[in-house]
């Protein structure tokens, strides 16, 4: 089935807006005053925005570390995200959590965590309560390749396997768990989505940087898992083009070639479907470069937000340990 | 009014529950069809159903991971985990996320969770099947930690827990489970979270204890103007029932079964020299398990506080 132009805008538009804010805050990073451990996810946007255009405004997701794609394509706020990256009062954790720990009610956004694997069950257990109350809403969960080797992930599918609950697992493969391959970590045989398959959950694998066949993906896993089928787990094959933790390519650790990386480059998720979009005369290069320009200004506006905000005062420390 | 013994205490303290509020689920190995390994979950399922009543897989971590999930949600989950000793594959969930949620969203998220446990010396069961881990759980801030000593006392906080905005771990000796049986209140009532409550009064040394080890505490007392403290809630700590005493009394003795070192006797006992320090007329003793892995059936008797090692730091407190 062919997508829509409409559709095909706006995911080009929400993954540019991903590209173009991480861009912008490896450039702010520089500054030193944004005091966090961030993960970027420059290289993956195709798979939070292939992933969320299928939701509904009910659905509930659980992140991880790299948590900036999740968030925004789930239509979190760019300037409580970045107040957030800046430690402040009003960033969506207000201030507490930084960027591993983004956290927003008001999008469903249960959050991202930095422990690995972690949020898998949490998410199981969403699905749980919202199978038990009748609710129609399905609960996301995005996690790594290297989740998947943590005994979380195993006792998260049968769970859900066994009481048929409707969560879509989505696993974004790139391949790296900091400094490790997949060949130290996994045997070379395994793929990630059979797995789930001999745990009796469907699933499948996706080029994770075409963001329509993402899309496409989630829809039907979408529709089966709202129709009762049980839980779905889709595999994306997807590459980080930034050092692990930081705004910087660490290429000259050596741990990944450097023609793996340019490999990876040319099938780059953003700059390809912007070169299909002006070629199928969707977009025009104009409207291309506007709209970068556009969202360059939006994020130098959140920033100023940012850095505008009050810090949290000493008396928040004890607040929110236990209701008060 | 009616005589139990407090597996059957716990289990009118659920059923009471589950009947008032129907976001209040079960889960856990085994607690389905057969109540649990101690039963203290029989007979729910055939009331409730196995939508509320659900026996789960061998998975002490995704039990508590999806427990977190489920409570975030709108649910009360009880969880229970079969053995303290089991606990331990959980703890990676209570401390990262049931412990955090709430600060973590500033309280937009919550976690109204709790997690039922045995534990303890007493059954004659070896190690991981008789732990006293309570002190650890008591260093992680966000989760409550609840120690009843009878069975009175067990419906009434486990009905509080329930009702708690907050994730507690509940504690249930397995030594008491069906070796005292009280006079137990019919429907609902609440013993708040918190406090302490004074068992004996008295006016020349203060025995704290909770759980297990509060009859073994009274039992000593026998024969000396002692008062006695039942716990009942380690976090948060009701510091003020201990001051109060210990101000009156100036000696203290502590009790529990867990090791000595970094127990939760290390906590009372700072806090005590802390804020009452210029009251104490004695050191402050503690009578507890050894530095060691709790051992095999005989060893037990060796290594759980009798009332005779009580009765002797009470006299050496006395003398000092």
């Amino acid at each position: 089935m062919r997508t829509g132009n409409n559709k095909r805008l706006a995911f080009y538009l929400e993954m540019l807006r991903i590209r173009v804010i991480e861009e912008e805050l490896v450039r702010y990073y520089a500054e030193q005053e944004m005091r966090c451990p961030v993960h970027f996810c420059i290289g993956q946007e195709a798979v939070p925005v292939g992933v969320c255009q299928a939701l509904g405004g009910a659905d509930t997701i659980m992140s991880n570390h790299r948590s900036h794609g999740h968030y925004l394509a789930r239509g979190g706020d760019l300037r409580r995200m970045v107040a957030e990256l800046y430690g402040r009062e009003t960033g969506c954790a207000s201030g507490k959590g930084g960027s591993m720990h983004l956290i927003d009610r008001s999008v469903n956004f249960l959050g991202a965590t930095s422990i690995v694997a972690d949020t898998i069950p949490i998410a199981v257990g969403v699905a749980f309560a919202n199978k038990l109350r009748r609710r129609k809403s399905v609960s996301v969960v995005f996690f790594g390749d290297g989740a998947t080797e943590e005994g979380l992930f195993y006792e998260s599918l049968n769970f859900a396997a066994l009481h048929r609950l409707p969560v879509f697992f989505v696993c974004e493969n790139n391949l790296y768990s900091v400094y490790s391959p997949l060949n130290v970590r996994q045997p070379a045989s395994r793929n990630i989505y059979k797995v789930a398959r001999s745990l009796g959950v469907e699933s499948s694998r996706v080029n994770g940087n075409d963001v329509e066949a993402v899309n496409r993906a989630s829809a039907s896993a979408l529709r089966g898992i709202r129709r009762g089928r049980g839980p779905y787990l889709l595999e994306a094959m997807t590459y980080r083009y930034l050092e692990h933790c930081g705004p910087n390519c660490d290429i000259e650790l050596g741990y990944r070639a450097k023609e793996e990386l340019e490999q990876w480059k040319k099938a780059d998720p953003v700059a390809a479907y912007e070169r299909k979009l002006i070629r199928e005369s969707v977009i025009s290069k104009d409207y291309a470069l506007k709209a970068r320009n556009r969202i360059i200004k939006e994020v130098g506006e959140a920033v100023r937000y940012a850095k505008s905000s009050a810090y949290p005062e000493a008396d928040r420390l004890m607040m929110d340990v236990y209701a008060q | 009014m009616a005589n139990l013994n407090m597996v059957q205490a716990i289990n009118s303290a659920l059923r009471e529950e589950m009947r008032r509020d129907g976001d209040v689920i079960v889960i856990g190995e085994d607690v389905g069809a057969d109540g649990g390994v101690f039963r203290a979950t029989e007979g729910l399922l055939h009331e409730f159903g196995a939508e509320r009543v659900m026996d789960t897989p061998l998975a002490e971590s995704g039990i508590a991971g999806a427990a977190v999930g489920m409570a975030a949600y709108g649910l009360k989950p009880v969880a229970e985990i079969q053995f303290m000793g089991f606990i331990y594959p959980a703890v990676d969930q209570i401390f990262s996320h049931a412990a955090r949620i709430r600060s973590r969203s500033r309280g937009r998220f919550t976690c109204p969770l709790v997690i039922r446990t045995p534990y303890g010396a007493g059954i004659k069961a070896p190690e991981l099947h008789s732990e006293s881990t309570e002190a650890m759980f008591c260093h992680m801030q966000g989760i409550k930690v609840v120690v009843p000593s009878g069975p009175y006392n067990a419906k009434g906080l486990l009905i509080s827990a329930i009702r708690d905005p907050d994730p507690v771990i509940f504690l249930e000796s397995t030594r008491l489970y069906r070796s005292v049986k009280e006079e137990v209140p019919e429907g609902e009532y609440e013993i708040p979270l918190g406090q302490a409550r004074i068992v004996r009064e008295g006016t020349e040394v203060t025995l704290i204890a909770w759980g297990g080890m509060l009859r073994k505490a009274i039992e000593a007392s026998e024969g000396f103007d002692a008062e006695v403290i039942d716990m009942m809630t380690l976090t948060p700590i009701d510091e003020e029932a201990i001051y109060r005493s210990v101000k009156k009394t100036g000696r203290v003795v502590i009790v529990h079964e867990a090791p000595k070192t970094c127990g939760f006797g290390a906590e009372l006992s700072a806090s005590i020299a802390e804020y009452a320090m210029l009251h104490l007329k004695s050191p402050i003793f503690r009578v507890t398990g050894y530095d060691t892995v709790m051992p095999l059936p005989k060893l037990e008797d060796y290594y759980v506080p009798s009332a005779d090692r009580i009765r002797r730091a009470i006299e050496e407190a006395m003398k000092y």
